[in-house]
């Protein structure tokens, strides 16, 4: 074992870096953070909100594994919302509008507060390559830091360029210098790489808003927070905006289009189809009249006010016309203008399930680099990589998740087998089995694999099986004894009266069987508390359905533990056709359940790699014996 | 783990058929169907009863888990050579819960996860690959070329409409979608639903009638394809003259061959026409050639082919009782080289068994059954209102799964596709 300074250095302080550094800390390896600035850290530089449909789910999973992202919002939420709240749990997405400056003091004095982890200000410019692996990284002003393994989450800094209007400069974020010289070095690995775009809307100074004319948003009465250990809200609690462009404001759009940078031709990198911006929105939907905008402050005292929905790349001039055309923002003051920003994206497909690049050992990538949009998508990836970062550093055993686990595993499995085509944010339709990867049972599904690898701290694990125990009694009262029909009828109950006898949790199922009527029939369900009694209504809603799926969900299983090694030759797959075969070389699928969803795949087909891998793995124990 | 079973033998009218099981459930199955488990390895008779009475009598041989060439739970039902009484087999089988149609190279696969192939075997796969993908690629054509294929492609986009409705209002809930998507939704699905319905009440019909292989007959005109048809089927079901261009249309006619059930089609002459209702005739005659199980290439000595053929497809030359008797020759008039054409026929199809004739209309009409059970809960769910929206999309999804092998693989891109082409999302 070579000597190292450390075993992980993350670089970036965003919110895939600052998840990877903290997740491999947890576990025990020595990880140095390198970021620009430490002011830096934690930076939400695009909305000022977390969570949501899909993103919410992704929150709660880095919460169940210990991670950070989910308290810290929660200590600087200033308005929480949980979405759906009327439909099912299983679609209901956490989320919050944070205050900026308490999100990244908070995240900053965390990473501090945390053991095993420093963090160094500068600027990295090159890796240490031992052959083809990377061992370290270089810093702008010469020195070196060896390390086991390196997680780069450059964001939109490699070979960023901002756009406002016709004026082009290079940059990663406003005001920040983009990431030159490493990017050179990312080329000569000869990963395909390829170029995506987003935007922000102009920020406005709220105190030139009139908010008097003006709908308000205010947050849920009963506020749901991301962490399964927040107990209660922190931050003082506001209120958003909302209000709409017209006719006024598409017509003034319209005019300048030749302006904006991406209908001048400027752009090519590839933009969100569910975030265009309002020169999108105008051009492709010009039967709408007018399209909503939410105003969203970024602070409890902080002037500055996010106005999402009107992202664009207009110049200057005509931001302040279509700005204020709309009502309320007549005489509001642009305080930094909108802009688009394109940016390189590695291949994910280079990746394997830990976000190793296949083929740079020691390298690790994680967020907006992997094609992916979103500070929760980008923290998920985060928790993956730092957590594979430290493993393969401390020389471990490596952690991937699945799609029938988590979120994160159905992102990292969307990623690496299908590659992006826009930037990547999660929905929860991607999530096939989403009735059981649910916002509430997070804990349920990821805690204990993190009790596994050892990225969980004592407090959260008391805290966790103290639940699962008031869980695990709650289903044993609600299982206890099975009642006819007839018994059931008594309590206001109404099931078919087909003979067969139903547990309390059977007829929790029914849609619209209250606690409250169970309770009637078993006292001793009162005696639960009234989160646990919450949490047992939800899995019972669902046990039917996820019973149904078991059959898929153990196939799949299945699939995704026959690995393929890194080195297979597809090529030498006789009986394949050549178009799959090519298809195959080109994805090069890290597991069978992912060459299974490659285009033109057969069962058969599935079979014949199947038996060379097992083949493989014959002559491998051969060759050793 | 499922169940899986499939007809081991070759398809058509032989001496005896094998129905083979495999997993768990493979023993309880027997038990259903036969009444009883006979002793292991031992071959008994038995009556196969389904829920219209005796089936068929049939001997039974079972073989126990890590004993079997799978290495699961395995039986084997060896029954009357009839398609008639393999496909009511078939058909109790998938009724049974655990149970399902075997995809093509599946039984092998269970045995190498469970260690009983060895590496000679192993290469024995290439050769299945092949002919299923050969198969598949047949069985696609003939979807997408017949009725059923224009049914399919509406059932599809109504579908993913369905679909992308509901995840509009979950997954963009605090976008500006419409709240309630209930009637559409809805009548999109009664509306596949009623459909489906009456397709599974064809497709029974047309199973009875149907089955089997297809075989074209292709050649230029007046070559002699409707006067080789009519030798085949033994009686005048074309109508033929020594006028070229007399087939302007295909003519289907059912016939045994050689014991196997065969659809053989006459179509029109293919040659290069001005007439443009010819010329209809000819490119019809081409794609329905193509999409048939095998093709006769029938050809005057010294000529080609009219368009390229297909791996086993049989090239025959017409007429030799005028150019003379040799290999690869026939005279529908004299019917010399028949009894060989009849033979190279049957041997052809037998290899193409798998995912044709019987499984496929058996393996279609079950996909829209499944589907149609889904669809109903579906509606009733939709009609409940958003607190159920989840567990509808997600009967949704199970009835698109269901009829994937009809309507194609639709997948989260596909209704992502729908929805951002028709609401405006991004706040």
């Amino acid at each position: 074992m070579k000597h190292s300074d450390v075993d992980v250095v993350v670089i970036g302080g965003g919110h895939a870096g600052c998840e990877a550094a903290a997740a491999s800390a947890r576990l025990g390896a020595r990880t140095i953070l390198v970021t620009l600035k430490r002011d830096g850290i934690g930076v939400m530089s695009c909305n000022p909100a977390i969570g949501g449909l899909g993103k919410g789910h992704l929150v709660r999973e880095i919460d169940a594994l210990d991670g950070v992202m989910g308290r810290i919002a929660d200590l600087a939420g200033i308005q929480f919302r949980l979405l759906n709240r009327r439909k099912g749990p299983a679609v209901q997405g956490p989320r919050a509008q944070a205050d900026r400056k308490i999100y990244r003091t908070e995240m900053l004095a965390e990473l501090e507060a945390t053991p095993n982890l420093q963090i160094v200000e500068g600027e990295v410019v090159d890796f240490r390559m031992d052959g083809v692996r990377v061992s370290g990284v270089v810093l702008a002003d010469g020195a070196a830091i060896d390390a086991g393994s390196v997680v780069l989450t450059t964001g939109t800094f490699l070979r960023g360029v901002i756009h406002i209007g016709d004026q082009t400069k290079p940059g990663g974020r406003m005001g920040d210098k983009p990431s030159v010289r490493l990017a050179e070095r990312m080329d000569s690995f000869g990963l395909r790489m390829g170029r995506l775009k987003t935007g922000t809307p102009p920020r406005l100074d709220g105190r030139t808003i009139d908010w008097s004319v003006l709908e308000q948003q205010p947050g849920d009465a009963e506020p749901v927070l991301f962490s399964f250990l927040s107990k209660t809200v922190s931050a003082k609690q506001i209120a958003c905006g909302i209000t709409y462009t017209n006719e006024r404001t598409h017509e003034i759009i319209r005019e300048n289009l030749g302006r904006s940078a991406m209908y001048s031709g400027n752009i090519e990198g590839v933009g969100p189809r569910y975030c265009p911006s309002i020169e999108d929105k105008v051009v492709r939907f010009a039967e709408k009249t007018s399209h909503q905008i939410f105003l969203e402050p970024e602070g409890v005292d902080d002037h500055t006010v996010y106005p999402n929905g009107i992202s664009t790349s207009l110049p200057v001039d005509v931001q302040e016309d279509y700005v204020h055309s709309v009502r309320g923002l007549e005489n509001s003051v642009i305080l930094q203008p909108g802009y688009a920003i394109e940016y390189d994206y590695v291949d994910p497909r280079s990746l394997n399930l830990q976000l190793g690049v296949k083929s740079v050992p020691g390298l690790f990538l994680a967020g907006q680099i992997n094609g992916t949009t979103g500070y929760e998508e980008a923290a998920a990836q985060g928790m993956v990589a730092g957590l594979n970062a430290a493993k393969s550093a401390m020389d471990q055993d490596p952690v991937e998740f699945g799609r029938t686990d988590s979120y994160i595993g159905v992102m990292v499995d969307d990623l690496t087998s299908r590659g992006v085509t826009e930037p990547y944010r999660m929905f929860t339709s991607r999530a096939e089995f989403r009735l059981s990867l649910r916002a509430d049972n997070a804990d349920q599904r990821l805690t204990p694999l993190g009790m596994e690898i050892g990225c969980i701290r004592p407090a959260r694990q008391a805290e966790f099986q103290a639940k699962m125990e008031q869980l695990g009694f709650g289903k044993d009262v609600l299982t206890a004894k099975a009642y006819t029909p007839q018994e059931l009828s008594v309590a206001g109950i109404k099931a078919s009266n087909d003979g067969s006898k139903r547990t309390l949790f059977d007829v929790l199922s029914f849609p619209d069987v209250t606690m409250a009527e169970v309770q009637a029939l078993e006292p001793e369900v009162s005696a639960l508390a009234p989160e646990i009694r919450q949490q047992l209504a939800t899995d019972a809603l669902y046990a039917k359905y996820i019973e149904r799926q078991l059959r898929d969900v153990d196939a799949l299983k299945k699939d995704e533990h026959e690995a393929i090694p890194d080195d297979f030759d597809f090529n030498a797959l006789v009986g394949l056709s050549n178009e799959l075969k090519a298809k195959l070389v080109q994805f090069r699928p890290t597991n069978l359940a992912q060459a299974g969803r490659v285009e033109g795949m057969t069962p058969a087909a599935l079979t014949l790699i199947l038996a060379r891998i097992r083949k493989a793995k014959t002559d491998a124990r051969r060759l050793q014996a | 783990m499922d169940t899986i079973f499939a007809l081991a033998t070759a398809p058509g009218k032989a001496g005896v058929a094998i129905v083979r099981l495999s997993g768990p459930s493979a023993w309880t199955a027997i038990e259903d169907l036969c009444g009883s488990v006979p002793p292991l390895r031992v071959a008994s008779l038995r009556q196969v009863r389904g829920s219209g009475g005796v089936l068929d009598e049939a001997l039974v041989l079972v073989f126990d888990a890590g004993a079997s060439f799978t290495g699961e739970q395995v039986a084997e039902l060896q029954l009357h050579g009839s398609t008639a009484v393999v496909a009511a087999v078939l058909t109790e089988l998938s009724g049974l819960a655990g149970l399902r149609q075997a995809e093509a190279g599946e039984f092998t696969r269970r045995a190498l996860e469970n260690g009983r192939l060895d590496l000679a075997q192993v290469e024995g796969l290439a050769d299945l690959i092949d002919a299923e993908t050969e198969a598949q690629r047949r069985q696609a054509q003939r979807v997408l070329a017949g009725e059923l294929g224009a049914k399919a492609a509406g059932w599809r986009k109504d579908l993913i409409r369905a679909a992308a409705l509901l995840e509009a209002t979950i997954d963009f809930a605090d976008e500006d979608v419409p709240v309630d998507v209930t009637p559409e939704v809805r009548d999109l699905l009664s509306g596949v639903s009623a459909s489906l319905a009456a397709e599974v009440a064809g497709v029974g019909i047309a199973e009875r009638v149907r089955t089997g292989f297809e075989v074209a007959i292709v050649g230029a005109p007046n070559v002699g394809k409707s006067t080789l048809l009519n030798a085949l089927a033994g009686r005048e079901a074309a109508i033929t003259s020594d006028i070229a261009g007399t087939t302007r249309d295909v003519i289907e006619v059912r016939m045994d061959l050689g014991g196997l059930p065969v659809t053989v089609l006459d179509t029109a002459g293919v040659r290069d026409t001005l007439d443009p209702v010819e010329a209809i005739g000819v490119q019809r005659a081409k794609d329905r050639a193509l999409s048939a199980d095998l093709r006769i290439f029938l050809v005057e000595e010294g000529d080609a082919p009219p368009f390229d053929w297909l791996e086993g497809d049989l090239v025959v030359v017409s007429k030799s009782d005028v150019v003379g008797s040799g290999d690869g020759r026939i005279s529908s008039r004299t019917g010399e080289g028949l009894d060989w054409l009849v033979g190279s026929v049957r041997t052809r199809l037998e290899g193409l068994a798998a995912g044709s004739g019987v499984a496929t209309r058996h393996r279609h009409r079950l996909a829209m059954e499944r589907s149609l059970e889904r669809l109903a809960v579906a509606v009733d769910l939709v009609e409940r209102g958003s607190d159920g929206v989840e567990l509808a999309a997600e009967e949704i999804r199970s009835a698109v799964r269901a009829l994937e092998s009809l309507i194609g693989l639709v997948d989260v891109e596909s209704l992502l596709d729908d929805i951002f082409s028709s609401f405006c999302i991004g706040k």
